[in-house]
């Protein structure tokens, strides 16, 4: 994992101790409101409707032990015992009182972490994918340039009042968990035809309120030229980026309004300028410290295992509920031997994201026990123990199993993201927290989840869809439709590298509603699909959006015949 | 034909704390929705978010919200009021 250097801490320690200032000021009355709302904003805080709320950035998804014991003990410190992971690979703390976020502050630069960029219109927190250096399919690990673009974006003068906020993603694998065509830059790690490392540049993705898929800008950028590249792009963003219209400000709005042509030769003339200068271009790196960066991410030396554990197997056999977790919650790790587990926080019932104090550390301690004291932070909201041995799965999972951590779910119907929508957002226009427990609770039983296979329900509470509504299986849109909570299905949504924006399959559906549509959505599926290998998202694509459309509206269907 | 005035109330963040406050009707701030002074006129209405609004060093975002007495107590109109007044969590329980 990173560490950090010198200078990283004193950027960070500074920042808080301005950020304390800046607290005293305010309240002396010293700094308005209107004067201090950008400050805070800058350092990840913001007024929720019921308290102040902090994002915390957990760069690129990952954590150490010592990080996540940290974050339990802030959220039992200064918090109500429990944090929520996010879309974005952070966390949020829900209750802080101002005059302890500087405290918090601090305590979160102890561990190497910070809130910084966590909000407003500047590069945000770049995510990657959550499997990095662990993934069997991956060509190269995603975060050290990630953590690259870090470095780079954090603080970066010339792009700090951006005509909005701006995502980056890396992926390392040709199969996307990272969602970078949804964002205003992905990145997928590729290699030339003569095996040299490098990138395809997608830009212009975003979800929304207008969700576009992004598009190839550069389909081989030299892994050396990637500052001066992203450089480009976002100077020409910053550019001709509109202001007028914070709706309208996005660079998914500027590359589909000018055309990915003009962006590109724009981005390209300001990239071949930058080069051109004597000396370089003025963001290339010191190799040297790109070397530093990378040796953080060394490829973990995993003591050699044989590929089939027989101790597991024998299990397995006897312990169906150990089976079904293995099936389900654990991935191809590329040194045999070994899996990668995923820890679903979607309980049965409870809140999308969320993890107790306790919880936090039950996971830090059988990351520093069993996982290379990593843990990685999904966008899917849930949390990734990257480096298990195939012989330590059964203690891992009996862990977990007491900590209410042991839900065989991951990818399943009851693992679905949720933004917190208006049980905790100033934003949302409706609740996505209740619905998500309702649909979660509808699937519960097991077999019926299984049988379902792969499906990706996400929900958002407004329009802004942090809950990613768009590219889900099936998406729910939650909005006040006259003073009602009201909620919009979409279906198809595709949230990998073939990322597929939702079609909306008809009018919105009251709260009461979306459960039981979700049970008719799902008979249908079992009822059409081909065999039990064609997926959801398979079988819509064969017959369409009509039996399905049909399948939700069902009761007025009938009705109407 | 316009719509009848719905009486209102101040409502605002804590600054410090950050949680849900309502204007009593001395001019200070409460944590009960039932304890919150009603203005059933723009004029009182909109008198008393200036005041509050100008307390700078006790609240944040200071505005105005919709409410209905019922049994002459005050009930919010909009279901974000509602969940304001209610907290996170108040669970709608959609189970059958």
């Amino acid at each position: 994992m990173y560490r950090y250097d010198e200078f990283d801490d004193a950027f960070v320690r500074t920042r808080v101790a301005q950020f304390r200032g800046q607290v005293e000021r305010r309240l002396s009355g010293a700094l308005t409101e209107d004067e201090f709302k950008p400050l805070r904003l800058q350092n990840g805080l913001y007024l929720q409707l019921h308290a102040y709320m902090l994002r915390v950035a957990i760069p690129y998804g990952t954590l150490s032990s010592t990080q996540m014991q940290q974050l339990a003990m802030i959220a039992e410190r200064w918090d109500r015992g429990f944090g929520h992971f996010t879309t974005r690979q952070n966390i949020q703390f829900n209750w802080p009182k101002l005059q302890d976020v500087p405290e918090i502050l601090e305590a979160l630069a102890d561990v190497q972490m910070h809130a910084i960029q966590t909000s407003g219109n500047c590069i945000r927190n770049v995510t990657a994918d959550h499997f990095a250096g662990a993934a069997a399919d991956e060509i190269e690990d995603p975060r050290p340039t990630a953590e690259l673009i870090r470095q780079w974006s954090s603080d970066h003068p010339e792009f700090a009042f951006l005509p909005r906020k701006f995502k980056i993603a890396v992926t390392g694998s040709p199969n996307d968990r990272a969602v970078t065509k949804a964002h205003d830059i992905g990145l997928r790690m590729v290699r030339d035809a003569n095996g040299a490392p490098g990138y395809e540049v997608i830009v212009g993705g975003g979800l929304g309120r207008t969700p576009m898929i992004g598009k190839v800008i550069r389909g081989f950028l030299p892994k050396s030229d990637l500052l001066p590249y992203l450089e480009a792009i976002v100077r020409v963003y910053n550019l001709y980026g509109r202001r007028d219209n914070k709706y309208k400000a996005r660079i998914k709005i500027l590359v589909h309004e000018e055309g990915l042509e003009k962006i590109r030769a724009q981005v390209e003339a300001e990239f071949e300028q930058q080069m051109a200068l004597s000396g370089g271009p003025l963001v290339a790196p010191d190799p040297a410290q790109v070397a530093r960066i990378e040796a953080y991410f060394a490829a973990p030396e995993l003591p050699e295992r044989p590929a089939h554990s027989q101790n597991l197997s024998e299990l397995l056999s006897l312990r169906p509920n150990l089976a079904a977790w293995v099936q389900t919650n654990t991935s191809d790790h590329r040194q045999p031997g070994y899996r990668i587990v995923t820890v679903t926080l979607k309980s049965i019932g409870e809140v999308p994201g969320d993890a107790s104090a306790s919880q936090m550390r039950v996971l830090a301690d059988l990351a520093a026990r069993y996982s290379l004291d990593e843990l990685r932070i999904s966008h899917e909201q849930n949390v990734i123990l990257p480096h298990v041995a195939q012989d330590d799965l059964p203690a891992v999972f009996d862990t977990l199993r007491a900590a209410g951590l042991a839900e065989a779910n991951a990818g399943l119907i009851s693992d679905i993201i949720a933004c917190p929508g208006m049980d905790y957002c100033a934003l949302a226009t409706a609740r996505s927290i209740p619905i998500a427990q309702d649909i979660a609770k509808r699937f519960a039983e097991p077999a019926r989840a299984r049988e379902i296979g792969k499906m990706q329900v996400k929900i958002s509470g407004c329009i802004n869809a942090c809950g990613h509504h768009h590219v889900g299986h099936v998406g729910i849109l939650g909005l006040d439709k006259a003073g009602k909570e009201n909620y919009q299905i979409t279906l198809g949504g595709d949230a990998t590298e073939t990322l597929a924006v939702g079609e909306r399959a008809g009018r919105g559906l009251d709260a009461e509603e979306v459960g039981p549509a979700m049970e008719r959505l799902m008979d249908a599926y079992l009822r059409l699909r081909l065999s039990a290998d064609e997926t959801f998202l398979q079988a819509y694509r064969r017959l369409g959006a009509a039996p399905f459309k049909g399948a939700i509206y069902e009761e007025e269907n009938a009705d109407a015949a | 034909m316009a719509k009848p005035y719905l009486p209102k109330v101040v409502t605002a963040n804590d600054l410090l704390r950050g949680d849900v406050i309502w204007l009593d009707a001395q001019g200070g701030w409460v944590r009960s929705l039932a304890e919150a002074a009603v203005f059933d006129t723009p004029q009182t209405a909109e008198a008393a978010l200036k005041s509050a609004a100008a307390q700078v060093d006790k609240v944040v975002g200071a505005y105005l919200a919709d409410i209905r007495l019922v049994g002459g107590e005050p009930e919010p109109v909009h279901f974000r009021e509602e969940m304001r007044v209610r907290g996170a969590f108040a669970n709608l329980d959609l189970t059958p």
